[in-house]
């Protein structure tokens, strides 16, 4: 075996592999978007009841905070009696590791519109709804988008976890590559999930910066 | 306080107190002031005497706990606190410019949430930034582009957007340098004299009430109000010792910058005659006011002056006159008449209107309204 040293990559194996390759960066990209996704709708009504009531913010982090912590690979097995060994469990695991970013994202952009702009709004004679739609959302826009970012990065890097699950977008590869030695399995699964993060950052980057103009630096 | 003096009454406060929750004394207690239609009233006092708190009381950014608030003769509680918002300019010393909207933006907020038409605002936009001052180009950038001095034109121009007949300003200058602080100040006095706005403005600088306001209040820790009169009248008759502490020095100083050489009584015609005045009566004129030069008119025009041994028995036509370094038209202040009298030669300000001689202060005529 070791004497007919394969080459570190075997481009016949991806030719041969495209469709497969293509089938999982769809797995990966969607598992990302449903899990992103559940969690921002999540993340916008707790969102909602910690700014109503503000006594509810601890706890609420307290409880996202104790999720993030649980490594995925225990959560998922901690999952399997309940919802089995399947995507739901992955969603579910997944979309819990994003929760405590982007709620504490959502709050400190929030929190973070400078009082005297609240202050110039209702002395302008804003109503306390108008003011929160047209002041205090677009201004914490940026801080919320930067916690999507980073809650999207992160659930990239998980997904691959999901491998055990029979799931794992580019995780497979990963997966499939270390039971067989295989090294070109391993490096396609790992580039390809390093260039989907990139990508996406990118992506939240642009977004980020044509959504507010006005924070890009003046000139 | 019949109801026929309401309609000189722009603010009335009556019986105004505030209590903050777990505050041990009122922050303001039991306030009654009233503020006159066009004029402009400085609410002065050290920190926690209160003047925040009440300009805030007068839009409802803070609700009074008892007393009874008018504007205009209607109680501010009348109307929801955003319809009774929009009627009234406000503006604070952070300016609270919203950064994700261009200038133009910031300034059309009022008429915006008021549903004027897009023509209508442009027009408005372009009115009000001529009127402070601020560079067209500017209009399109947003707050951060901006100095801190440009900011606060854009936050007056905001307050006057919808042409409020009312102005609440807290210290709207304080956080500028004292150099635009000084322009923005001065441009905003000739600003309010042309619109005659009712101004109520908050500052902690004594010398910014004394020279803004047409009356001055004088707030205490917890809201007492000390005096309130015009500042040349309480700068002349501090109602008591907390007054004239928090007046600091130069008091009599003060007061001068604010009165106007015209209307000063120590003024008087001088040794001063005309060219084609009898050589005689030159030399009479100067023994009559015991000095050593006498100033020449021509119709009525101050020629300058010439030294009296110069005034023989030729023709004073003949003589060359010397130009008066310093004149002042009428209004001027005392304390720029008080100036010109110590650096002239003579120890005497000419006062000279639209070319034409007036009369001469001298120290003495100067301290005479100091003393009064």
């Amino acid at each position: 075996m070791m004497a007919q040293a394969s080459p570190l990559i075997d481009w016949q194996w991806i030719w041969r592999n495209m469709g497969e390759i293509l089938d999982r960066t769809w797995q990966h990209l969607s598992l990302t978007a449903v899990s992103v996704a559940l969690g921002l709708v999540i993340s916008l009504g707790l969102t909602a009841v910690v700014l109503r009531w503000r006594r509810t913010y601890t706890p609420i982090t307290w409880v996202t905070g104790l999720l993030y912590t649980i490594p995925s690979l225990a959560l998922f097995a901690l999952l399997v009696p309940i919802v089995g060994l399947n995507a739901t469990n992955a969603v579910i695991a997944l979309t819990s590791y994003t929760l405590l970013i982007i709620i504490r994202n959502m709050v400190a952009g929030i929190n973070g519109v400078p009082e005297p702009v609240l202050e110039a709004a209702d002395g302008m004679g804003y109503t306390r709804r108008a003011r929160f739609w047209r002041m205090e959302i677009p201004l914490a826009l940026p801080v919320i988008i930067a916690g999507l970012r980073i809650a999207t990065v992160t659930t990239v890097g998980l997904v691959t976890v999901t491998a055990v699950l029979g799931l794992g977008g580019y995780g497979y590869f990963i997966l499939r590559g270390l039971n067989t030695f295989f090294w070109t399995q391993i490096l396609v699964g790992v580039t390809l999930s390093v260039v989907l993060a990139t990508i996406l950052d990118l992506a939240f980057i642009w977004l980020q910066s044509a959504l507010s103009p006005w924070a890009r630096s003046p000139k | 306080m019949g109801p026929q003096d309401l309609t000189d009454t722009m603010i009335r406060l009556e019986k105004v107190a505030k209590v903050f929750p777990g505050a041990s004394r009122p922050a303001v207690d039991d306030l009654d002031l009233d503020v006159g239609k066009g004029e402009f009233v400085t609410l002065v006092g050290p920190s926690g005497c209160g003047k925040t708190t009440t300009l805030k009381m007068i839009n409802r950014i803070i609700e009074p706990s008892s007393g009874r608030i008018l504007i205009d003769g209607a109680d501010v509680v009348a109307v929801p606190p955003h319809e009774l918002r929009r009627s009234i300019g406000y503006v604070i010393q952070q300016v609270g410019l919203f950064p994700h909207r261009t200038i133009a933006q910031n300034i059309a907020t009022v008429p915006a949430l008021m549903g004027w038409d897009a023509g209508r605002i442009k027009e408005r936009i372009e009115q009000l930034a001529a009127l402070v001052g601020l560079d067209p180009e500017m209009l399109d950038r947003y707050p951060a582009a901006l100095s801190g001095g440009q900011q606060q034109r854009v936050g007056v121009a905001r307050a006057l957007a919808a042409d409020p007949p009312l102005l609440l300003m807290d210290e709207p200058f304080g956080a500028v340098d004292p150099i635009v602080r000084k322009r923005l100040q001065h441009e905003f006095q000739a600003l309010q004299q042309r619109l005659g706005k009712t101004v109520v403005f908050v500052t902690h600088d004594v010398d910014e009430a004394i020279l803004l306001g047409d009356r001055m209040a004088i707030l205490n820790v917890g809201g007492v109000l000390e005096q309130f009169d015009e500042p040349a009248t309480i700068l002349a008759n501090p109602a008591n010792a907390f007054v004239e502490d928090f007046l600091g020095g130069e008091r009599g100083l003060k007061r001068l910058a604010l009165l106007p050489v015209g209307e000063a009584q120590g003024i008087r015609w001088g040794p001063v005659v005309d060219v084609s005045a009898n050589p005689e009566e030159a030399k009479r004129v100067m023994e009559e006011e015991s000095t050593d030069w006498i100033g020449l008119l021509e119709e009525g025009r101050l020629l300058g002056w010439v030294d009296g041994s110069a005034v023989g028995t030729g023709p004073l036509r003949d003589l060359v006159p010397r130009p008066f370094l310093v004149t002042l038209g009428s209004d001027a202040s005392l304390r720029s008449a008080l100036d010109a009298v110590v650096t002239s030669h003579a120890r005497v300000a000419m006062v000279v209107d639209q070319g034409l001689y007036r009369g001469m202060l001298d120290l003495e005529g100067i301290s005479e309204e100091i003393t009064e």
